[in-house]
């Protein structure tokens, strides 16, 4: 089973304007990855323009399927988006490290912005009903998949900066009100987080004095997605720490920002 | 079917596809480029390291260096930009750590450096050559010399000089100046860095550039610029091959946006010795493989027995 491989694209579904989901067929067995892993998706064009592969968050992964759910937003992803079935990919994965399961006593909480529930979907499905889900966006459209998330979450809060779903406010808003009626079980709270990093940020600050536990899954722009070229660097308490090969996830604690 | 094996085994056998790096001999002449193929390691699941040329690893310094803040990529058409910022383990704990990996191999290992100073480049290079199963040594000249108001070595004829000359002195091993194509006339660097004693030369380098993100007005690297790789540069990494191959005695090594075997041939046919993949390596693993099997192909198909045959191969008249 090789971590290099190719796969057909069944379809290419637009869901909105901004949203695309890519459904997979893998040309040769794959390795199934752990909640928090991904691949680097390459378009497989011979003119190499774009360049590099593009790290993407599986929502599911079999050795039939592969879905990808991605925001539509620089140049490689638009090219992506106008794929059609039957093109073939270069895939590279599933790669880096996993979020790390909660144990027994844990009450999972998984907070996800935008396009980063993608990293978090598979997690909040293998949770099945024990995790509270957090997931906000700036409008209606940028909200996916939200009747499965429904039936993975024991409760799911919802908001949109506009107001358009959801109640009007940043999704940390609604988590810091949890964790205040909540507080007697802080210690028991394990956090997962994935979303742009002004709400990262704003949710270590909700945290911090409360000694809560919470795993971060960072982004950067990346080139091989195995350790070698040292282009993904985040700075961590511990110096730069490669997010394709040391993370993706990290306790929310290491990362400097 | 086992007599179309037979014929094609056979095929393989009557091929030569070695060739000489000063007294270093290569089963081929497919190598890595430094800093595209970490410590040899990461690209071990995917590649079998024993099939390659030689293998170059990440560039070393004498003390462990923590590398640019991010973001340290960036893709820019047919390209990326990159500022590593040299991150790398340092001399003493790529000896210990990762040396013992790589001896399990067949292939030569060439170890890249680096120093801020001419005296460190002489300290880590005699660090290296008292170590066994280290091949040859390739010296990074396009950094940052502290000396000289952080003026890059390479882009000084004289510092050059000094610089190759005061390596040379202290190691026998196979010595690789790796030259850098931010300069007017590279010919010259050359033959600046063979009359210091180098037994090789190897370029192209990255070319320095920029990209700027236009709604935030920032440049889109951390460290503001970067060096280019991949098949933008091609263009100039074969011309500058060519210039400096009609210069110089001693063997040029080739590198800069090599993809697949075309542009290796390319880049041997205007003088390259051997060649070594980069930025290829980041679109795919297998690149190194891919493109020495795609030279094999070559060869058959055109009934080259010898790859000394394409080596300065180029018509132009």
């Amino acid at each position: 089973m090789s971590k290099y491989f190719r796969a057909r694209i069944k379809e290419n579904r637009k869901l909105n304007k901004d949203h695309n989901l890519l459904i997979l067929t893998p040309l040769t067995p794959i390795k199934e990855p752990e909640p928090g892993q991904f691949y680097m998706i390459g378009m497989g064009r011979e003119e190499y323009d774009p360049l590099l592969k593009r790290p993407f968050s599986p929502l599911s992964s079999s050795p039939e399927s592969i879905q990808i759910l991605y925001r539509i937003r620089g140049r490689g992803t638009l090219i992506m988006s106008n794929m059609g079935e039957g093109s073939v990919l270069d895939i590279l994965g599933p790669l880096g490290n996993a979020y790390p399961m909660p144990a027994r006593n844990h009450i999972p909480l998984v907070i996800a912005g935008g396009i980063g529930i993608a990293s978090l979907f598979s997690l909040s499905k293998k949770l099945s009903k024990r995790a509270y889900i957090f997931y906000g966006a700036r409008k209606r459209n940028e909200l996916l998949l939200m009747d499965e998330l429904k039936n993975f979450a024991k409760e799911l809060f919802i908001s949109t900066n506009d107001g358009s779903v959801g109640e009007k406010c940043d999704i940390t808003d609604i988590l810091k009100r949890f964790l205040n009626s909540q507080s007697y079980l802080s210690d028991k709270f394990l956090l997962y987080l994935c979303g742009p990093k002004p709400m990262l940020k704003a949710i270590l600050e909700i945290i911090k004095d409360r000694k809560i536990n919470a795993y971060v899954s960072m982004e950067e722009n990346m080139a091989c997605g195995i350790g070698a070229c040292l282009g993904c660097a985040v700075k961590t308490v511990k110096g730069y720490k490669m997010v394709c090969k040391e993370g993706p996830v990290f306790p929310i604690e290491e990362i400097v920002w | 079917m086992s007599e179309r094996v037979t014929l094609y085994a056979s095929d393989i056998l009557l091929m030569n596809l070695s060739v000489t790096i000063g007294k270093l001999k290569l089963k081929n002449p497919v190598m890595t480029a430094s800093g595209t193929f970490g410590y040899g390691e990461e690209y071990s699941d995917f590649v079998d390291l024993n099939r390659l040329g030689a293998i170059v690893v990440k560039g070393l310094s004498l003390l462990p260096r923590e590398g640019n803040p991010p973001p340290r990529i960036v893709e820019t058409p047919a390209g990326m930009l990159n500022s590593i910022g040299l991150q790398n383990i340092g001399v003493e704990n790529f000896i210990r750590e990762k040396l013992p990996f790589l001896r399990k191999f067949d292939a030569p290992i060439i170890v890249n450096f680096f120093g801020d100073t001419i005296g460190e480049y002489e300290e880590v290079a005699r660090k290296l050559n008292d170590v066994d199963s280290i091949h040859g040594l390739e010296m990074n000249i396009s950094c940052p010399n502290k000396e000289a108001s952080w003026k890059i070595f390479g882009t000084d004829p004289e510092v050059t000089f000094r610089v190759v000359q005061a390596v040379r002195k202290v190691t026998d091993l196979p010595l690789i100046a790796k030259l850098s194509p931010n300069v007017t006339d590279i010919a010259q660097m050359a033959r600046v860095a063979e009359d210091a004693g180098a037994d090789a030369l190897s370029l192209i380098n990255t070319l320095t550039g920029m990209a700027v993100d236009i709604k935030t007005r920032r440049p889109k690297l951390g460290k503001f610029t970067g060096g280019l790789s991949g098949p933008a540069i091609k263009p100039i990494a074969l011309r500058m091959v060519w210039e400096v191959y009609k210069t110089v005695r001693i063997p040029v090594i080739g590198m800069g946006g090599i993809m697949n075997a075309n542009d290796a041939i390319e880049f041997m046919l205007v003088g390259a010795r051997a060649i070594a993949v980069g930025t290829a390596n980041f679109i795919n693993p297998l690149a190194t493989i891919d493109i020495l099997e795609g030279i094999e192909t070559f060869m058959r198909e055109n009934k080259i027995t010898d790859i000394k045959e394409l080596i300065g191969g180029l018509k132009c008249h």
